[in-house]
């Protein structure tokens, strides 16, 4: 397996031509940049989404101006149809969940990062890996599709529960095509994480240099490593649901469709199928995928944060234990998202006690993180401040898991906004935090150039007051049974929640509104920033003991890298400080060292 | 920097707690005999989550606050129990909650679900359909005709498929938008789904079931203060999904009577 000196298998040499430098590029570097500018435009369309949806849900018949551009059928004279709503909901929840928290901090990052730090010249795989990107685009492609055909995309929820989504046009507008298509892009989707998975895990098993044992990777190389262990095994699951979908459709088959079903006074040509079976292979991959999208987040905060900390943390193994229990454990909670769904109650309790069990290793790593920060010397800035909101968002969204992972309180919970303000701070903004973290940090070693810190730290402060502001009422608005999907609140009871709605709505504008902050300081740094030394933040692991910044074409120049010593030397006494790189020789008595 | 920090940290912690506390937004109350034990679980899990909350996030303030910047002369120092502190920590608190938690919720679960509807209990069977709930009852026989899908109509009229020509229990079916149940009670619920997914909520109930097509499905509750009510549904189930509601009325066992003879007379 693994000999400790690298592998010279994967060596391409350096493209010449614009084409295979930039575009179809076998380097893992390009690649990673890629996935980056994807998950950067698909977050853009997702929230602009969320913007026209939150829009809607406070002032409902508002004309929102040149709205029937987008679509004349959804939107007669600028205001939403009901049927729009969801359409768009779809879509913002599809984009987000797989093209921006799958690619972003997976696929971005750890394609870019993972064979540095593990000391490797690419992935043992490049053509895979280019192909992983170009399938997953082409994915991104077929759902953007689905905006253009005549009734427009799916209506059905990024849950796509059957047998609505199995029937046909006749479930409503998007049924047909857009089912079509959101199931094409899925699988299409799963088979690009499936060979970008195989690359990290073959990556890290197998390419790494010499001296660095798997316990002296950091921990986001663990974490891309624990998250491609699990989309090898989620997507692979998904992948057979979305052709089994697609067959409802276009072969006459009744996979999740039962007999017996009358819309529109007619008699379904259907017999046989069962709904569950969806929900069962649905969930079976997304409940793994909550944690495919925040399991590479909280490796690259705890990078980002151990640097800023200028300490390792408690324990390095502690942490990778933990976050491969989540992984292991997160295949076997599935059940909780279908508590109330008629499958047998006792399987609720089943999935009950795991749910509240995955709550150990969760804490585990939170006050890993807390304790770490014990005693240390927290260097603050943007990238830290958002490593450290991501604790607190991960904290805040955590906690309410307690409720959702008990059978007999999601019964007043399940469907409602409080389960939408669970997920979206547990893996939407914290994982976001993450991203946000991951760039600030990297993007001097990715572009060469620094970000303009005072816009970061600005960014920061918005978005995270922001963030606070739209998601924490969510919790308000379901303990009070406002139901989610809902394009309007017609029922009594939920009126009174209107205002509530109005004011999640302007934080949501606000919110939206100060990434461009964020965009302007990626943009105009990548071209104008401050020129970037090859080490800025005085960091130990592999990506900083680059020869060039950015690093060269075979990350390592000419031979690779040896590695003397465990990831985070920090509080030392070394010769650059009080920190020892990974590739120094020199003898460290760390302070820190694990029994 | 750092001290800003912290100190929006833990005023945001305050500020988001403040509404669970004075229960700005609540839960509506409850008029179901099952509901009180899901309460009571709503409520301590209410606690035991919002300390966390409010500690972990207090800690993580306060930490920020003490432990930021060059402090020139100072030694990097590590918490004195270490990792095995936080394990023991996470193990015997989260663990100890979450057990409890586990171990009394299934009381609160297992009073809805495991515990059979009695013998008495008045059927009532609701059938959903994109946009709208049905209701029927028995009649006086007893006993609910036969749902043939092939006869569901909605321009007829014919919502749940009855063939009252050749099917003599269905003759006295009684057949409704809304739905009555008299007070004090016990309602053995039939759900039937006629196309897609729906779901059956009623939040001052404590009853939420969703209606799997090719799966009918029951529930019994008993209601136990007279009122309007509203059921909603809360599984996506196409355009006009927000609207698919229907009124629940908890009645005298005297004006339930009246209700469904006038609702008899209607068929």
């Amino acid at each position: 397996m693994h000999d400790m000196s690298g592998h010279a298998a994967v060596h391409h040499g350096e493209p010449t031509s614009f084409i295979h430098k930039h575009v179809f590029s076998l380097d893992h570097k390009v690649i990673g940049k890629q996935y980056y500018g994807l998950a950067l435009v698909a977050v853009l369309i997702g929230m602009v989404l969320s913007w026209l949806m939150r829009i809607h849900l406070g002032w409902t018949n508002y004309a929102i101006p040149g709205l029937h551009l987008l679509s004349a059928n959804g939107a007669p004279g600028n205001v939403m149809t009901p049927e729009y709503y969801l359409q768009l909901m779809t879509m913002h929840a599809t984009i987000m969940v797989f093209f921006v928290l799958t690619t972003a901090p997976f696929a971005a990052f750890g394609n870019y990062f993972l064979p540095i730090q593990a000391g490797a010249e690419d992935m043992p795989f490049p053509h895979f890996n280019m192909m992983s990107f170009w399938v997953t685009f082409t994915g991104f492609l077929v759902l953007v599709a689905s905006f253009f055909v005549s009734d427009g995309p799916t209506l059905g929820g990024w849950t796509q529960y059957a047998p609505l989504s199995a029937l046909g046009p006749v479930g409503g507008p998007g049924e047909g095509w857009g089912v079509v298509l959101w199931a094409t892009s899925i699988a299409i989707f799963c088979v690009g994480q499936l060979l970008g998975s195989l690359n990290f895990i073959t990556t890290t098993l197998d390419m790494r240099c010499k001296g660095m044992s798997l316990w002296r990777l950091p921990l986001s190389a663990w974490g891309w490593f624990i998250t491609s262990c699990m989309g090898l095994t989620a997507f692979a699951v998904l992948m057979p649901g979305c052709i089994l979908l697609i067959l409802d459709h276009v072969a006459g088959t009744s996979f999740f469709v039962p007999s017996n079903l009358v819309l529109n006074d007619q008699l379904q040509p259907h017999s046989g199928g069962s709904t569950l079976l969806w929900q069962h292979l649905f969930w079976f991959f997304g409940h793994p995928e909550v944690y495919i999208a925040i399991v590479p987040g909280m490796g690259i905060v705890s990078h980002v944060l151990i640097t800023n900390l200028r300490r390792p943390m408690l324990s390095h193994r502690v942490l990778v234990y933990s976050m491969g229990a989540l992984g292991v454990l997160s295949y076997m909670v599935y059940g909780h998202h279908m508590f109330v769904s008629g499958m047998n109650p006792v399987s609720s309790l089943a999935f009950s006690f795991p749910t509240l069990v995955i709550t150990i290793p969760s804490t585990i790593v939170v006050l890993i993180w807390l304790g770490s920060l014990y005693g240390a010397k927290i260097r603050i800035n943007a990238a830290s401040l958002f490593a450290l909101g991501f604790i607190s968002m991960f904290i805040s969204g955590g906690v309410s898991g307690f409720f959702l992972a008990q059978p007999s309180t999601d019964i007043m919970l399940h469907a409602t906004y409080f389960v939408v303000g669970h997920f979206h701070l547990v893996m939407g903004v914290a994982a976001m935090f993450g991203i946000f973290a991951g760039t600030y940090f990297w993007f001097p070693k990715m572009y060469g150039r620094m970000m303009n810190e005072t816009l970061g730290k600005i960014h920061f402060w918005c978005t995270f007051v922001g963030a606070y502001a739209i998601f924490m009422p969510f919790h308000y608005l379901g303990l009070a049974g406002n139901v989610r999907r809902y394009q309007a609140f017609v029922a009594d009871y939920m009126q009174p929640l209107i205002p509530l709605h109005q004011f999640i709505t302007v934080a949501a504008l606000f919110t939206g509104a100060v990434q461009v902050i964020f965009l302007y300081n990626l943009i105009h740094s990548r071209f104008a920033g401050q020129q970037a030394t090859d080490n800025p933040w005085q960091a130990t692991s592999l990506e900083w003991s680059t020869p060039t910044t950015p690093p060269p074409h075979n990350n390592f120049g000419d031979t690779l890298p040896e590695v003397f010593h465990d990831p985070y030397q920090y509080g030392v006494q070394g010769s650059a400080g009080d920190y020892v790189m990974q590739t120094s020789p020199e003898q460290v008595n760390s302070p820190h060292d694990e029994a | 920097m750092a001290k800003l920090f912290a100190v929006t940290l833990f005023v945001i912690a305050i500020l988001s707690a403040i509404p669970i506390i004075r229960h700005t937004w609540w839960m509506a109350p409850d008029i179901s005999t099952h509901g009180a034990p899901i309460d009571e679980q709503m409520s301590e899990t209410m606690a035991e989550a919002g300390i966390s909350f409010l500690a972990s996030q207090i800690i993580l303030a306060f930490l920020i606050w003490k432990f930021s910047g060059d402090r020139p002369g100072e030694k990097i120092t590590s918490f004195p129990g270490g990792a095995k502190a936080m394990v023991w920590a996470a193990f015997l608190l989260v663990g100890t909650e979450v057990l409890a938690l586990g171990v009394f919720g299934v009381k609160a679960w297992a009073n809805v679900y495991f515990t059979p509807p009695s013998a008495n209990a008045m059927p009532i069977q609701v059938q959903a359909g994109q946009f709208a709930f049905y209701f029927r009852y028995p009649g006086p026989d007893g006993t609910f005709g036969l749902i043939h899908p092939d006869k569901i109509s909605e321009a007829n009229q014919n919502f749940f498929g009855l063939d009252t020509d050749n099917d003599a229990d269905s003759k006295d079916d009684i057949v409704a938008a809304e739905m009555a149940v008299p007070v004090n009670r016990e309602i053995h619920l039939l759900m039937h789904s006629k196309d897609v997914g729906h779901s059956f909520f009623v939040p001052e109930l404590r009853i939420q079931q969703d209606f799997v097509p090719g799966l009918d499905l029951s529930v019994h509750f008993t209601a136990t203060k007279i009122g309007k009510y509203e059921i909603v549904c809360t599984q996506l189930c196409g355009l006009g999904h927000y609207n698919m509601k229907a009124y629940l009325y908890v009645l005298s066992p005297e004006d339930f009577d009246a209700w469904l003879k006038k609702e008899a007379a209607l068929q």
